[in-house]
């Protein structure tokens, strides 16, 4: 309940902000706070400093890029699921942030929070794979670009140098014929907390087939991951149920599926299928 | 009862207006100046050897006041339980720990941040020793938990209640003897009713002001029993029982698990002592978890026997309770609770037996229901099992072996106990028609049609409640060396001041319901007063007379009753002054709407003119001594036995394994309702734990006695999305053991429910050929069952 | 380090280091003990304020994070001694039984029906999610939060379950 002991700064800028995680290689960079803060009270970490970034203008935005969308550092899952960009443009962004924890946890936790934080279980990590997000990584020597595929490294690790802060994340704009979704089973039951199992996928029909498909998987593995066999076994299919289940088949092919209090091996490989097969049903109709 | 009877009636509650606006005093919003803040070094091992306890750089460290181990406090003793039998809890162990939490030393500071601090730098070196955890395993005695006792079983329960070995014998071989008939059937499951934490949402939380040069104690403590906590400090500290007050103020949810002197309400007394200063410990939700007493954690076989068209002929229990490291209070009384209902509201022949075993975790104690959810838990679910197997409608089978309504009074369980009044029939046909029983399965078999996997549930219970006989302690259940001489009875103190207006102090204190409300509804009922005049004083030992506390749904039966005596004795005064003021006769004085009333007149005069006559010696009748006050001390002849029957429809993705509660209906009979209101919000947070521990609850150990459902991100509990609104209704079938007609209802809720959710599962799979799933019905347990019925 | 802020319409400020966390500060600092902490998990709600106009867990928060903010608990929803609405209906349709999670629900229904004064039980059920209640199996909390709602709207709240019994 009661955290150590910490140095604070809350910097104006991104610069500063830059500028103190350099000086100091033991701190935490604070956005939300809703994985950090509960980790430092149960004192299973304990950063020397904490920077927190909530004070710097310019980072809580959703902005239209004319072929992009942009989501700022400090926009909550809140912000995510109620905004008619994401809706539009990334409906799996935005129904996995609806289940994001509870409304309180949305209303501070941040989207690209919870990218950095890279739970194993998290919802949104999935949603910027399907719909091939952008990572916008700055640091004292300049910006860098991350896509979602390479941003998730392991349980709990991203892709993020120390001395780097995610400013933003991209994803890119659709048209007509796309369209993605999110399913999932949480561990209480229905769509809440964590997920057990859960399923975005994004996909694109055009001529009466499946001309683009992207599947990622988050609750099975180390970590939220791409399901490369059901997208190529999509593309090309009629996208038809019969299609769409047998490439439900492969949704943990190639991953190390890994048992914990909620869900043996053979039940999160079998559950990864069926919401594989649910995501990209709702994702089909969603394509018109 | 007075014709304008508010018992019965609507009272917005009286605690409300502080708990709405933030105003409520529990023991963590209490600040003294100076107050000191407890941490604790506790056991990450289940069972190990401590081989030094290194204080030196936590004592170093600025704000830090003092650092006691095992030694500074070994001349204290241990705790004590009420049920002497199984090893008992030193208040700080530096020997050989035996679960993981256990104490190992204090750290009082000045801040409750510097506190951790201090307690993460004491340096405890630990031997780590194998754990026995498996209730099998602690039964074979191939590791003994305590090396110094014989075995690690501490008890065995055996029903029916008071048979010997050849009794017992005998029943069993009666119902044996009906196995091989060719029209019986026997179904036999063993079924695990799993360990739950009580989980009140206000962490337990205590502060002991010891005053320098008064030599007494003030504690502030969230317990059930705050006189039971006055004699303990008083015992441990030398001190008699009017040198300490233990002040329960708020109490924030308890359900058992604040039912227990616990060695940390000792500890920070005694700092408090040593320093010379205020000290509070407040548990954290971790600690809460490794610390505060458990519930539940059996593992039984149920076997029913019965014949093809439903009449049964006999129920068999056989199965292993954890009482955890430790006993503490109740710890092996709970699964006794358990034979007093263990043949339900039925007439079959009943065996029964719960070994009671030790273990390496937390101590297991009283968590609502206590024994009794358990027992009803078997009891029902094999029954529903038998009554799928015969194919007949499950309440038809309740209803056929049902005790008669024409057996009360006088009636006897088969399991020995005398019960007060029943009437289980017109129950069980209130439950259905409130449900629409034949649509409900009209709706559930079209569901199916669609391809929907839908389930109906129902079960029935008898709880037993409202303890009760003060004789009790002659069954052991005594807890002298906290100064408690009987632990049942009930006391209350009614006074009425010189304006007119009242105040009723009561031993007991609630936490969450609604004494300040009840008890003023039975005093105003009883003076014909306003409600609003009337103060209640609960849960301070200094004001109230001594009462064990809330617990066992017992405070309406017994403090009611004594808080209905005490009025009545008051109300007798109060008539003849009436009578004396009026001229009239004594036997004509009725009681309402403010004063004394000469019936068939409009004769009166108003409590505020009885009262300042009560208190003028001289203007009332000859020889009628001044004052007007009365104190009652009730202990009933029999605990009061409650029943109903509660109905649930699920449905469940069968190919996730995730159940929805779509539907559940409650009729419940605790005999006449003071307050409807407060009957059913108690009935609703019984049920909303039963629904819990049927779908989410579980208090996980692994092979090393570690906790792993510690924190709520892993002990889930049910959150507004998960439940949905319930249905209730009510028979009343009064008690006549106490003059108030009322039995208990905090855990009847709670002792239908579990079941009720699990039949109603099991039904909505009986076409994919499951018969019965283990809790929590998270949904890979239930996707399990589903494949293992396919297999 | 000094923090400043407004909490319920008063300009507040005091020192705290920076692990103090903005539920403590409230508690110990400004004596306002309404907040209730129930876990440090930062599931059961029981911390809930209003920070901003929305619902936030003040155990999750440092106070440092709520320099400048604009605070209400539950202490600051009653206004000349009238009960806010949300009060008056948990009061009026039993909504709290030991009263410990109160104030969280009760900061976490004024904010949900700030933004939505007419909400289904389904939006009421999942608005209320990350508040854990032990006493009321949510049942009357949902019947509180309706009769706060219809009084907002100027609407009769649906009589009391009792009063049809």
């Amino acid at each position: 309940m009661y955290p150590r002991q910490f140095d604070y700064v809350a910097p104006s800028s991104l610069d500063e902000a830059l500028a103190a995680l350099d000086a100091n290689p033991g701190a935490k960079v604070l956005a939300g706070g809703m994985s950090l803060l509960p980790m430092m009270k149960m004192r299973l970490l304990s950063p020397d400093m904490v920077v927190d970034i909530g004070r710097i203008g310019g980072l809580g935005d959703i902005t239209d890029n004319g072929d992009s969308i942009s989501i700022g550092a400090l926009v909550t899952h809140s912000e995510v699921a109620a905004s008619g960009l994401v809706q539009d443009h990334g409906a799996a962004l935005a129904t996995a942030a609806s289940w994001t924890g509870d409304r309180q946890v949305r209303n501070r936790g941040t989207c690209c929070g919870s990218m950095v934080h890279a739970d194993v279980a998290a919802d949104q990590p999935v949603a910027a794979l399907a719909l091939g997000a952008t990572m916008v990584a700055a640091s004292s020597g300049g910006t860098r670009e991350i896509a979602a595929a390479d941003f998730f490294v392991d349980t709990l690790m991203s892709a993020l140098e120390p001395g780097e802060i995610l400013t933003e994340m991209r994803i890119p704009k659709v048209g007509a014929g796309t369209g993605s979704a999110y399913d999932k089973l949480g561990r209480r039951g229905g769509h809440t907390d964590y997920a057990v199992a859960g399923v975005a996928a994004s996909v694109t029909r055009s001529n009466g087939s499946v001309s683009a498909a992207t599947v990622a998987v988050t609750g099975v593995g180390s970590r939220p991951v791409l399901a490369a066999g059901v997208a190529d076994a999509l593309v090309g299919s009629d996208g038809s149920d019969a299609a769409v289940e047998a490439a439900a088949a492969h949704a943990t092919a190639g991953i190390d599926v890994l048992e914990d209090l909620y869900g043996s091996v053979a039940y999160k490989t079998h559950l990864a299928q069926v919401f594989t097969a649910r995501a990209v049903k709702a994702a089909l109709a969603a394509a018109g | 009862m007075s014709s304008t009877s508010v018992l019965g009636g609507v009272v917005r509650r009286r605690e409300d207006p502080a708990l709405i606006q933030g105003g409520g005093r529990y023991t963590d919003d209490v600040k003294l100046a100076g107050t000191a803040h407890v941490a604790f070094v506790r056991s990450p091992f289940a069972h190990a050897d401590v081989l030094s306890v290194d204080t030196s750089a936590a004592e170093a460290m600025d704000g830090v006041l003092a650092v006691y181990t095992a030694a500074d406090v070994e001349h204290l003793g241990s705790l004590v339980a009420q049920v002497p039998v199984g090893a008992l809890r030193p208040l700080l162990n530096n020997g050989t720990v035996k679960h993981v939490g256990e104490a190992v030393a204090m750290v009082v500071a000045e801040d409750p941040y510097v506190a951790r601090d201090a307690a993460d730098a004491v340096d405890v070196d630990y031997d780590a020793l194998a754990a026995v955890v498996d209730l099998k395993h602690s039964l074979s005695d191939e590791m003994l938990v305590h090396e110094d006792m014989e075995s690690n079983t501490l008890i065995s329960w055996t029903g029916p209640f008071g048979a010997d070995a050849d009794a017992l014998a005998a029943v069993k071989a009666g119902i044996d003897e009906q196995k091989s008939r060719d029209d019986v059937v026997v179904v036999s499951q063993e079924m695990i009713n799993q360990r739950l934490i009580p989980v009140p949402i206000e962490p337990r939380s205590v502060m002991a002001d010891y005053q320098v040069g008064y030599g007494r104690f003030d504690v502030y403590s969230s317990t059930q029993i705050p006189s039971a906590l006055a004699g303990a400090i008083g015992k441990y500290f030398g001190m008699a029982l009017n040198q300490v007050t233990v002040k329960a103020m708020e109490v924030g949810g308890g359900f058992g698990c604040k039912l227990n002197v616990y060695n940390d309400e000792v500890l920070v007394a005694f700092a408090s002592k040593q320093l010379g200063c205020p000290v509070k410990w407040t548990e954290t939700r971790r600690e809460a978890a490794n610390s505060t007493i458990q519930g539940r954690g059996w593992i039984a076989t149920a076997t029913m026997t019965g014949t093809t068209d439903g009449e049964i002929l006999g129920f068999e229990l056989d199965g292993i309770a954890d009482m955890g490291a430790y006993s503490q209070n109740f710890t092996v009384a709970i699964p006794f609770l358990g034979v007093f209902v263990g043949s339900g509201q039925y007439s079959f022949p009943t065996h029964w037996k719960m070994d009671c075993v030790t273990t390496h975790t937390m101590t297991t104690d009283a968590y609502r229901g206590a024994g009794r959810p358990e027992a009803a838990y078997y009891l029902e679910r094999v029954l529903d099992m038998y009554a799928r197997k015969i194919g007949v409608d499950p309440a038809e089978v309740r209803r056929k072996n049902y005790i008669s309504a024409s057996e009360f009074p006088g009636a006897v369980s088969p399991m020995g106990f005398p019960m007060d009044t029943g009437d289980y029939e017109t129950n069980l046909d209130a439950a259905l028609e409130s449900a629409g029983w034949s649509g409900l399965l009209a709706e559930r078999d079209a569901a199916r049609a669609e391809g929907r996997h839908v389930g109906v549930g129902i079960a029935t219970y008898v709880e037993v409640c409202g303890f009760g006989p003060s004789g009790l302690v002659d069954l052991g259940f005594s807890w002298a060396e906290y100064q408690m001489p009987s632990a049942f009875n009930g006391s209350s103190l009614v006074r009425v001041h010189p304006d007119g207006s009242a105040t009723v102090s009561i031993g007991t204190g609630p936490s969450g319901q609604g004494h300040q409300t009840t008890w003023a509804q039975i005093v105003g009922d009883g003076l014909g007063m306003d409600v609003d005049r009337i103060r209640v004083i609960h849960g301070d030992t200094e004001e109230a007379p001594p009462s064990i506390g809330t617990f066992g749904s017992r405070s309406a039966a017994v403090d009611g009753s004594a808080c209905y005596e005490a009025t009545q004795k008051v109300q007798a005064k109060a008539a003849r002054i009436a009578a004396h003021l009026l001229e009239a006769s004594e036997d004509d004085i009725e009681f309402a709407d403010g004063g004394a009333h000469v019936a068939g007149t409009d004769s009166s005069v108003g409590w505020d003119e009885i009262a300042k006559a009560a208190y003028q010696p001289h203007v009332l009748p000859e020889g009628m001594e001044g004052g007007l006050e009365a104190h009652a001390i009730f202990s009933p002849g029999n605990a009061t036995w409650p029943f109903g029957t509660h109905i649930a429809m699920v449905e469940v993705d069968a190919d996730t394994g995730d159940v929805r509660l779509l539907r559940y209906i409650g009729m419940d009979d605790c005999g006449n309702v003071i307050s409807p209101m407060i009957v059913d919000g108690q009935i609703h947070g019984g049920i909303a734990q039963g629904v819990g521990q049927a779908m989410f609850e579980d208090a996980v150990y692994d092979m090393d006695g570690n906790l792993l459902s510690a924190s709520l991100v892993d002990y889930i509990l049910p959150t507004a999305v998960d439940l949905p609104s319930f249905e209730l209704g009510r028979t009343v079938t009064p008690t006549d053991i106490n003059p108030l007609g009322v039995k208990g209802i905090g855990e009847a809720g709670t002792i239908g429910a579990a079941q009720t959710v699990v039949n109603a599962v099991v039904d909505a799979l009986e076409s994919l050929g499951v018969t019965h799933i283990d809790m929590p019905l998270r949904p890979q347990r239930v996707w399990q069952a589903i494949q293992d019925a396919q297999a | 380090m000094k923090v400043s802020m407004s909490v319920n319409g008063r300009q507040v400020s005091g020192e705290a280091e920076p692990r103090t966390l903005l539920v403590h500060f409230l508690r110990e600092n400004l004596g306002l003990t309404g907040t209730h902490v129930g876990c440090e998990s930062s599931y059961c709600g029981a911390c809930t304020i209003s920070l901003d106009g929305q619902a936030v867990l003040s155990c999750t928060m440092l106070a440092a994070q709520a320099d400048g903010a604009d605070i209400t608990t539950v202490e600051g929803l009653a206004r000349n001694g009238e009960l806010h609405p949300v009060q008056e209906g948990f009061w009026e349709r039993h909504g709290l039984q030991c009263g410990f999670c109160t104030p969280g629900m009760i900061m976490s229904a004024v904010t949900l029906l700030e933004e939505n004064d007419n909400p289904s039980e389904e939006e009421i059920r999942r608005g209320i999610e990350g508040n854990l209640c032990r006493c009321t199996g949510y049942h009357n909390i949902v019947r509180a939060i309706e009769y706060a709602g219809a009084k907002m709207r100027g609407e009769e709240p649906a009589p009391a379950e009792w009063e049809n019994a």
